[in-house]
């Protein structure tokens, strides 16, 4: 198994490969993995069963599911993508099905920060941005598409497009420091002085401010 | 932190089976310990069984392989376990709260979105993703970006029949289910200073499905009553301190908000989703809206909802018939809400064909009901009484949808598919339109079972 390998690490300045988008505002994260499949200690299974229930409903007919869009690495979606659950099962199963980036009019902040954790950038466009990105992806699926961190551009031989990713966010892929846990605990003893001024960590013994 | 973000200590780290194996497991790959293990506390909510949940191991080998792990790892690293017949397990924003964990200035994360629910004590608490539960176990804090405050206000009192789940439906309803992204909602006004502690945690457990990671409710008298007493309350001189420090936490009279909204609590009515997202709600007395009166953004997902749901546009949602009935969840679980559905049942009996269960928010809830015989009344009505858990708000264990039911639910999530069938519907109401719903058979206006109950000068 080299899979793991394949997983987002390090500075993250392009994401390129073919395109597939899902229509529709509000895709949650119950349809993105649903209940069902988070029974489970790891999250390795979890690309066979992206959307599974979308999936069974449109009969073979849904994007992750037709010929032309396998092997596809950016996923086009429109607006509040990834509400609803927490679930981080839901960026994993993207990842693990071969979404590396996302693009869309808006996310849902929880799913947004998760995806970030993972090393996957959500870039956001406009509506009508969105709308003709989808249709140019839908006209020729087969179309490479790279999406450029620093510029925020997204492009191919058809065209560019402006697009923005977040300069918070932005500046943690292109540094490599996306994964927050080592940064988190070089500052602890930042922490140890914040535990020791909460009045509820001291049985309110310190004075009200 | 880099990206401009804000190390964020956390106060209350509660973790449960579903979104911590994964955590626990990236944690040991690091090398890493558990920071705090004294503020990280654990219980077993989502995958357990409602009937006879005692008996271990789960007919189900998955359930029982992830809440044996939560075991192992809480025994591993001495975190705090309210296991199953611990007599405080049950629905994690359920029992830190009854327990007194929770409490005003706290920071609290949860791997749930549901962790909103905490706010309601002035605290800020919010859901976080798998990875966030590996950073918190491992350094007790978390990478934020600093919220805007969108201030909810809410003048007048709520109607006779009219709950805080009508509330919080009315104002996703009416501000949409991504307006609150980016944003903390804070509760505020006199009709939310008049809500119980119950009620303000219904209220800021949904504002996540308006879209907004935490809701919040300043704490007042009604706030340290709640906690006076409760195990982890601080007592005596700490408990005056307390009180002085919470009650500097309130936002000021002069404050500016980012935004602010405003309602009329009197001006709403027992709350109904008919669609796919819990802002496709209405009125029990309205119809479901036609295509022509949405906004246009709004109109593909309800031509989705009218398709999924089986749902005539025009139609009235009054009327319409249910399979299942459900009285459960971080939502509605507690006693107040088990309370509210049992006065509507008290005396009826659930209609023919109808699968009705109350399942209590946790091991708390029940023997506090038990011992005001709810378990017998709804018993008598033709309900069934189960064990403490999650149940079917999600579905991930056996209390499930079959096939295209359609169930009248207490719970938050009228998503596709998610009380376990794959084409299951789900309408969200109060806990005592549900128990209407489950005399009648159909959708129900609690308010013509409350007609004695409802007469001038009487509240609720």
């Amino acid at each position: 198994m080299t899979e793991i390998a394949f997983f987002p690490q390090g500075v993250i300045d392009q994401v390129s490969g073919r395109a597939l988008m899902l229509h529709g505002d509000d895709i949650d994260t119950d349809r993105i993995i649903p209940a069902r499949f988070l029974k489970c200690v790891s999250f390795e299974a979890l690309g066979n069963q992206v959307f599974e229930d979308d999936r069974l409903e449109l009969g073979g007919s849904h994007p992750f599911d037709l010929p032309v869009y396998q092997g596809a690495s950016i996923l086009i979606v429109n607006g509040n993508f990834g509400c609803g659950s927490s679930r981080e099962h839901a960026p994993q199963a993207l990842m693990r099905w071969g979404i590396r980036a996302l693009i869309g009019e808006s996310f849902a902040e929880i799913f947004y920060g998760n995806c970030l954790a993972l090393g996957i950038p959500c870039a956001t466009g406009s509506a009508d941005q969105i709308e003709a990105l989808q249709e140019s992806v839908a006209a020729e699926p087969s179309l490479s598409w790279s999406l450029n961190i620093q510029s925020q551009q997204f492009q191919s031989s058809i065209g560019s497009w402006d697009l923005q990713v977040d300069s918070g966010p932005r500046e943690m892929l292109l540094s490599g420091r996306w994964d927050a846990t080592s940064q988190l605990l070089e500052h602890d003893a930042a922490l140890k002085s914040v535990m020791a001024s909460l009045p509820y960590l001291n049985n309110f013994v310190a004075s009200v401010p | 932190m880099p990206g401009g973000s804000t190390q964020l200590f956390v106060g209350l780290h509660l973790i449960h089976e579903v979104t911590s194996p994964q955590a626990f497991s990236a944690l040991q790959d690091k090398g890493l310990s558990v920071r705090c293990p004294e503020l990280t506390v654990a219980t077993v909510d989502h995958i357990v069984p409602t009937i006879n949940q005692q008996n271990r191991p789960f007919a189900d080998p998955l359930a029982e392989e992830m809440l044996s792990t939560l075991e192992q790892n809480c025994a591993k690293y001495g975190i705090a376990l309210h296991g199953l017949g611990s007599g405080s397990q049950g629905i994690v924003h359920v029992i830190a709260p009854e327990l007194g964990l929770t409490q005003p200035g706290m920071t609290v994360a949860c791997g749930d979105s549901h962790t909103s629910t905490h706010g309601a004590f002035g605290s800020i608490a919010f859901g976080i993703g798998t990875s966030q539960v590996r950073d918190v176990l491992a350094s007790q804090s978390l990478a934020m970006n600093k919220l805007k405050v969108r201030r909810i206000w809410v003048d007048g009192q709520l109607s006779c029949g009219v709950y805080a789940k009508d509330l919080i439906l009315h104002v996703i309803r009416s501000l949409g289910v991504k307006a609150g992204v980016g944003y903390a909602y804070e509760f505020a006004g006199p009709a939310i200073e008049a809500l119980s502690m119950e009620e303000r945690m219904t209220l800021c457990n949904m504002a996540i499905e308006g879209g907004a990671r935490c809701g919040y409710v300043n704490p007042d008298g009604v706030t340290f009553d709640y906690l006076q007493g409760r195990l982890h309350a601080p007592v005596a001189d700490a408990w005056q301190q307390a009180v002085a420090w919470w009650s500097s936490l309130v936002s000021d009279e002069n404050a500016l908000f980012d935004d602010e909204v405003h309602f009329d609590a009197a001006s709403i009515a027992p709350t109904v989703t008919w669609g796919i997202t819990p802002a496709q709600g209405i009125a029990v007395d309205e119809t479901v809206p036609t295509l022509d009166s949405l906004a246009l953004s709004e109109r593909p997902i309800a031509e989705e909802a009218y398709r999924y749901m089986d749902i005539e546009p025009g139609s009235a949602i009054e009327g319409l018939p249910v399979d299942v009935c459900f009285i459960g969840s971080c939502t509605n679980g507690r006693l107040s809400d088990l309370k509210a559905a049992a006065a509507i049942a008290k005396g009826r009996h659930v209609a023919k064909g109808i699968k009705a269960f109350v399942v209590p928010g946790s091991e708390k809830v029940a023997r506090a009901a038990e011992a005001e015989g709810l378990d017998d009344l709804f018993r008598a009505a033709g309900y069934e009484w189960r064990e403490p858990g999650c149940s079917m708000c999600l579905a991930m264990n056996p209390d499930r949808l079959d096939g295209r039911q359609i169930s009248a639910s207490s719970s938050n999530r009228n998503f596709k598919g998610r009380q376990g069938s794959s084409s299951g519907r789900t309408l969200l109401m109060s806990p005592a339109m549900v128990a209407a719903a489950a005399i009648a058979g159909q959708v129900t206006d609690v308010r013509t079972l409350l007609v004695k109950d409802c007469l001038p000068g009487k509240s609720q």
